[in-house]
């Protein structure tokens, strides 16, 4: 009961900044938009499924980027504000403050996604008429957990250095954008990269997402990718758990929590 | 001045208490912190190498002690004060007994409580004031204060009248709490910062430098009202504070640190008695006698 509250009082926490960073959003949110929007008309030329198969990967990579950068950059961010030891020093299980900013993340990538969605489809006449919607949602909600466990781990870099560990989570993302495939098939890399594309869930959730969107491929075609992505989950999730908890003890032992006054 | 005059003292004291059977607020054996400290620039580069040069490895450091076996007991219920000169170790040991801190040997315990083991435990009978005043700065006040009672549980409603009691009585007018606490004064905020931490009703007030900033008024207020919660609630309050005139106030017990040692202990009159040689002395006298 009480740690539900906390879990709630994240949430609402979030929200709170989100709303007096409203102008700040608004400016994030019109890049994306022209992000989508320009990478989209490159396909132009490619007909309307080049421009859909590009949208994949905008709007993908948008969603997946604000599940990752909410995750790994939550310690960091309570760092800057000074409020890292008052929310470590709460008595609730980490478990929860964890649980608590993952529901926040998918909850905000859904959103702004959504949006992203709704006025790129203003730009372009999308050909959804063979999509299978419900698998490529189905996709979403399992990579959802995959980039969540990614994040848990990656969020461990600013509490064992307060320096560098942001700048860290920064080469993880650009790391994931050059090999997942994004806007280009994998095999357009160099052969002595495409193997680090295997590592990465954004591979198999894009793959998986094209072939719902595009080909019409159902959950039962999906299930060699969904399983992967669950694998993913299942091996990242518990794993950025326990490095997030080495990673505090760390950082308890060697004073870099916070160090002020 | 000899410090080891006291080192036979310490442990008859924690004695008397642990014998007692009720366990005190705060019991510390033998706590010892090292940091380590990052080189300044010229010693560094005496000592780069080509790792250090390309950044392979982080900075040179070199270990710091900032405490160095504290021995200390805090009664249940009493107002203890914790003076020393910068760099003393006083937030070090505030931060340890609230487990943001591990130590590197010894053992900390909170009304019985293991502070490593028993975390839990500790955190649901503590909270802590803090010198820099450690908000989202551009939310506001009540959203500060809304959080923090999420985090403990606290409806929403309790929260409210509860920080609304806590300001009134400390002079912050109502209609603060709706502003952006980046927008109020340093005292302003310090005391939002008391009412936050007096949200979860702690049994153990760790207090560090509270009125560190505060203008004389604002500083007998606080001062007044942490008595008051003390003689009403009966919370046990660890206090740190350059300002001796706060430790004749509110203390009951000092202890003095030096160089992460505790250098003297015991109420003011006694240290009074036994540095200054008159109960009527200079609390300032003493500090300046017992820090080197
Ligand atoms: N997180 C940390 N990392 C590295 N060194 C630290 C850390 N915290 C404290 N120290 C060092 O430990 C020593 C004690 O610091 P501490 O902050 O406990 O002193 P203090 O008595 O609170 O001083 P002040 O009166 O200035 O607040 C100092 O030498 C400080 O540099
Ligand atoms: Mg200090």
């Amino acid at each position: 009961m009480h740690e539900l509250s906390a879990g709630w009082g994240l949430l609402e926490r979030n929200f709170h900044l989100i709303r007096r960073y409203l102008s700040w959003e608004a400016v994030d949110f019109f890049y994306n938009v022209v992000n989508a929007v320009t990478i989209a008309l490159i396909g132009v030329r490619g007909g309307p499924s080049m421009v859909l198969y590009l949208l994949v990967g905008a709007l993908l990579w948008n969603f997946l980027s604000i599940i990752f950068n909410e995750v790994a950059n939550s310690v960091q961010w309570e760092r800057w504000e000074g409020t890292i030891e008052y929310t470590f020093m709460a008595p609730i299980r980490r478990l929860t403050y964890l649980l608590g900013v993952s529901a926040w993340a998918v909850l905000y990538a859904t959103l702004r996604t959504g949006l992203v969605l709704a006025v790129v489809a203003l730009f372009f006449r999308m050909p959804l008429r063979a999509a299978d919607l419900g698998a490529a949602l189905v996709v979403l909600l399992v990579a959802s957990a995959s980039f969540i466990g990614i994040g848990l781990v990656a969020a461990i870099l600013p509490l064992m250095s307060p320096e560098r560990g942001a700048q860290a989570t920064h080469i993880v993302q650009g790391a994931l954008l050059l090999v997942s495939g994004v806007y280009y098939e994998v095999s357009a890399l160099p052969v002595w990269l495409q193997p680090l594309s295997w590592l990465s869930p954004a591979t198999y959730t894009l793959r998986a997402e094209r072939a719902a969107l595009l080909h019409g491929a159902g959950l039962g075609q999906l299930l060699p990718a969904l399983g992967i992505l669950v694998l993913f989950a299942l091996v990242t999730i518990p794993a950025g758990y326990a490095a997030f908890r080495a990673a505090e003890r760390y950082a308890l032992r060697t004073g870099r929590l916070h160090r002020n006054g | 001045m000899d410090s080891r005059a006291f080192d036979e003292e310490r442990p008859r004291a924690v004695a008397a208490v642990s014998s007692s059977g009720t366990a005190p607020a705060v019991r510390c054996m033998g706590v010892v912190k090292r940091f380590r400290e990052p080189l300044e620039a010229d010693e560094a580069e005496a000592e780069r190498g080509w790792r250090e040069r390309i950044g392979l490895l982080g900075r040179r450091s070199r270990p710091v002690e900032a405490l160095r076996g504290i021995d200390l007991v805090v009664p249940a219920g009493s107002v203890y004060g914790v003076l020393g000169a910068n760099g003393s170790g006083k937030s070090t040991l505030i931060r340890l007994l609230a487990t943001l801190l591990l130590p590197d040997a010894g053992r900390l315990e909170v009304f019985g409580h293991d502070v490593v083991c028993e975390a839990a435990a500790v955190r649901r009978r503590i909270n802590r004031v803090s010198v820099e005043a450690s908000f989202f700065k551009s939310l506001s006040a009540w959203e500060n204060l809304l959080y923090a009672a999420r985090l403990y549980g606290l409806p929403p409603r309790a929260a409210r009248e509860r920080s609304a009691a806590v300001l009134e009585r400390l002079g912050l007018p109502a209609q603060k709490l709706r502003a952006r606490v980046e927008t109020l004064s340093r005292g302003q905020q310090q005391k939002v910062a008391v009412a936050r931490a007096l949200l979860t009703t702690p049994d153990l007030l760790l207090l560090d430098e509270p009125t560190t900033g505060l203008d004389p008024r604002s500083k007998r207020e606080v001062q007044e009202f942490l008595g008051e919660i003390h003689a009403r609630e009966g919370t046990t309050i660890l206090l740190t504070t350059h300002d001796m005139d706060e430790v004749e106030r509110l203390c009951d017990r000092v202890a003095i640190l030096d160089g992460g040692r505790v250098v003297a202990e015991g109420t003011v009159a006694e240290l009074k008695l036994r540095f200054a040689g008159s109960e009527s002395a200079d609390m300032e006298e003493v500090f300046l006698r017992c820090t080197s």
